[in-house]
């Protein structure tokens, strides 16, 4: 034989490796656009007071079961993390003496989680059944239970660990952040940007909350300015506050290939538990370009079952030789 | 802290005849209440009833500059017992402009008369902010600048108190554009302790309390890094109010008269200044004029005028910034460690489990080798 099994498989992953290691962006599929009618949210955590309301507003809206966790006295609801029975959590950055907010040494910030509606979802990429969907138009990502399988793979998948599911439920469901759709279809705003008093979560379109965004980094710390309440444009008033010093840089414009939820902070993302020092094009980006490229037209599954069906022929000649052999000696031998 | 042993009944009858009508039972529970509220023993009660009946009472000179008599109304609206009376014969006001009986030459010889009889035992309150622009003309009694009566005053007090938000921090007069020059009397009194008691007008219980743990035990009671007294303002509003419970379910009332609003929701979106402002409002009330009488407990926000920098600073409607996080209040970390660790009991488990696939591991691999090697051995014999 030729090529011996070991050098076979060395060949091939050397193959394999060489092309995952050339280049990265060579077997890249194109990043996925940002809808122009996409639906977002602002999180700015120096307006946030830790109230909650966002989290109440969202149970009520989306009829979830309090949740009573940690080490907290069970008198209300205390998650401390998404789970099958909360969308959404505030959580709280601390550092030293926690003496004043919006410090990153001996200070405090808070820190709003939930479904960050990712341009380019990886949870939609590893559904194998679809029941992760991003809307074309909205692009809010929605999870339709009456397809899911239950395989948690959009669980694993999330670089930001959103989706949840309800383990204590024998027939337990995927849940997730929908943004509020049903109250959106209702040509209402969703629940948490609603309710929040100080407009620490914003509801607007997204390159409408992009400009948002970028106008609030401009501001001159320490100024008097306006900031919106409920929705970018919408009805409610905004209100007066002295601006505060910024992180220059809006989370979610490019991070991962962009969410349609961007954070604006005073202390450094990854403190508030982002993943920070990421690609700017989302993970399916790379794994559907290699899977994609792999299985293109069916072509390198078709060469190797090509190549293997020859080895195995071959290999089946030959040992069709050997057994004959073999076969003749087992004869002797019991003849003997 | 000696503890006080409780007189006889008789020795509080002498208490009656100095109380200008003032019952012994309501002057009883009065010094009681005033005891409870610096935090002291049931006992103590007893010695500021005698120290507020005593014949050698207190000098009291009272100074009013740029100010509009609030303070002054509100402790004379306390009633219980009506402290009208109580506090014109537990101490002994020497010098008030509001209250004074002679008018005048007459009053301001008094004044110094006391000033003098007194020095280094009396008491001088302040209330009213004090003008310093164009050497302090905007504000003149018996025709010299209130700033000279002020810093007269002090070289011979015992003990000064600023009472209102205006002899606190400057208050209203302060307020932009300030055309006086409106300061706080600590800015006037730099050398000097000066015991802050903010509000507009403050509660007089604070004032009356302060006054009367002097009396009684010839101390100023603890204070903050402002200078208030820490029995009535050192927690936020925010922490004590009765409306806490819709902010921690995120209950708001959005504009005056809603559904919310006269569901009795928390009104922080409203502007209150809860959140940002210490005092002791939700616990004794505004003003002691009765139950739930106080801004929040009527359905208005609060708008935080015991505070420097919020009450006449900021507006009425304008959001609270966040003090700092507040009991009941609690937050989840930003990455809360999930399970509990490695317990004996899962560690012997695994352990146990771990030792039986090694040992099958080891004695299966041993009886593979030795049957793989028997077989090679036999096909061995037969090639041969």
């Amino acid at each position: 034989m030729a090529l011996n099994r070991r050098d076979f498989l060395k060949a091939s992953a050397a193959g394999m490796g060489g092309a995952l290691a050339a280049d990265v962006h060579a077997v890249q599929r194109e990043p996925k656009k940002l809808s122009p009618d996409a639906v977002g949210m602002l999180y700015d955590s120096t307006l946030c007071i830790g109230c909650k309301a966002c989290m109440s507003a969202c149970k009520q809206a989306n009829g979830m079961p309090p949740e009573v966790a940690g080490q907290m006295e069970p008198i209300w609801d205390t998650p401390l993390e998404t789970s099958g029975r909360t969308l959404n959590v505030i959580k709280l950055y601390q550092n030293g003496s926690a003496d004043q907010k919006d410090r990153d040494i001996d200070g405090y910030a808070f820190m709003k989680r939930h479904c960050m509606h990712c341009v380019d979802p990886s949870c939609v990429s590893a559904c194998p059944v679809s029941a992760m969907t991003k809307d074309p138009s909205s692009g809010i990502v929605e999870h339709h239970p009456d397809r899911c399988i239950g395989c948690r793979y959009c669980v694993y998948s999330c670089p930001f660990g959103i989706p949840k599911y309800e383990y204590d439920d024998p027939f337990g469901q995927i849940q997730k952040c929908e943004f509020c759709s049903h109250l959106q279809a209702e040509g209402k705003v969703p629940a948490c940007c609603d309710v929040c008093p100080t407009g620490a979560s914003l509801f607007g379109r997204v390159d409408d909350l992009q400009r948002e965004a970028r106008r609030r980094l401009q501001m001159q710390p320490g100024d008097e300015v306006e900031f919106p309440r409920g929705k970018l444009g919408g009805g409610q008033p905004g209100h007066l506050a002295p601006a505060p010093e910024y992180i220059q840089a809006v989370y979610g414009e490019k991070e991962l290939g962009g969410t349609q939820i961007l954070y604006l902070s005073a202390v450094p993302f990854d403190r508030l538990g982002l993943p920070v020092n990421v690609p700017d094009v989302g993970y399916p980006a790379i794994s559907e370009g290699i899977q994609h490229m792999l299985y293109k037209w069916m072509l390198i599954p078709a060469l190797l079952l090509a190549g293997l069906t020859y080895v195995v022929q071959r290999n089946i000649r030959a040992a069709g030789h050997d057994s004959d052999t073999t076969s003749d000696k087992t004869s002797d031998e019991e003849q003997s | 802290m000696a503890t006080i042993k409780p007189q006889a009944d008789t020795h509080l009858d002498e208490f009656v005849g100095s109380l200008g009508g003032v019952s012994r039972r309501s002057f009883l529970k009065f010094c009681a209440g005033v005891a409870a509220t610096i935090g002291l023993p049931a006992g103590m009660a007893w010695r500021i009833a005698e120290a507020a009946s005593s014949p050698h009472r207190l000098p009291v000179i009272w100074l009013s500059a740029q100010e509009c008599t609030g303070c002054t109304e509100s402790l004379l609206r306390s009633t219980h017992p009506t402290l009208e009376q109580l506090i014109l014969d537990a101490i002994s006001l020497d010098y008030h402009e509001t209250l004074s009986a002679g008018a005048g030459h007459q009053a301001e010889a008094y004044k110094q008369h006391s000033l003098q009889e007194n020095k280094g035992k009396y008491v001088l309150v302040v209330d009213g902010s004090i003008p310093l622009k164009d050497g302090g003309i905007y504000c003149k009694v018996a025709n010299r600048p209130i700033v000279d009566h002020v810093r007269e005053a002090a070289e011979g007090a015992a003990a000064i108190i600023a009472i209102g938000s205006c002899a606190s921090w400057g208050g209203i007069p302060s307020s932009s554009p300030n055309p006086t020059g409106a300061t706080r009397v600590s800015e006037v009194l730099k050398d000097r302790a000066v015991v802050n008691i903010p509000g507009c007008p403050p509660n007089p219980y604070n004032f009356l309390t302060t006054v009367l743990q002097f009396l009684a035990f010839n101390s100023l009671p603890e204070l903050d890094s402002k200078n208030r007294p820490k029995f009535a303002y050192d927690r936020l509003i925010h922490e004590n109010c009765e409306r806490r419970p819709h902010f921690d379910a995120g209950r708001f009332a959005v504009t005056f008269g809603d559904e919310g609003h006269r569901q009795g929701w928390c009104l922080y979106k409203l502007g209150c200044k809860g959140p940002e402002t210490y005092a002791n409002c939700p616990s004794i009330l505004f003003g002691d004029v009765g139950s739930g009488a106080w801004p929040v407990g009527c359905g208005h926000p609060c708008f935080g005028c015991s505070e420097e920098g919020i009450g006449f600073t900021k507006s009425i409607h304008q959001l609270a910034q966040l003090r700092n996080v507040t009991p009941p209040a609690a937050y989840p970390n930003i990455s809360e460690p999930v399970g509990q660790g490695i317990t004996p009991g899962s560690a012997a488990l695994v352990a146990g489990i771990t030792g039986v696939v090694l040992g099958a591991g080891a004695v299966a691999t041993s009886r593979l080798g030795s049957s793989s090697d028997n077989a090679s051995a036999d096909s061995n014999d037969e090639h041969d």
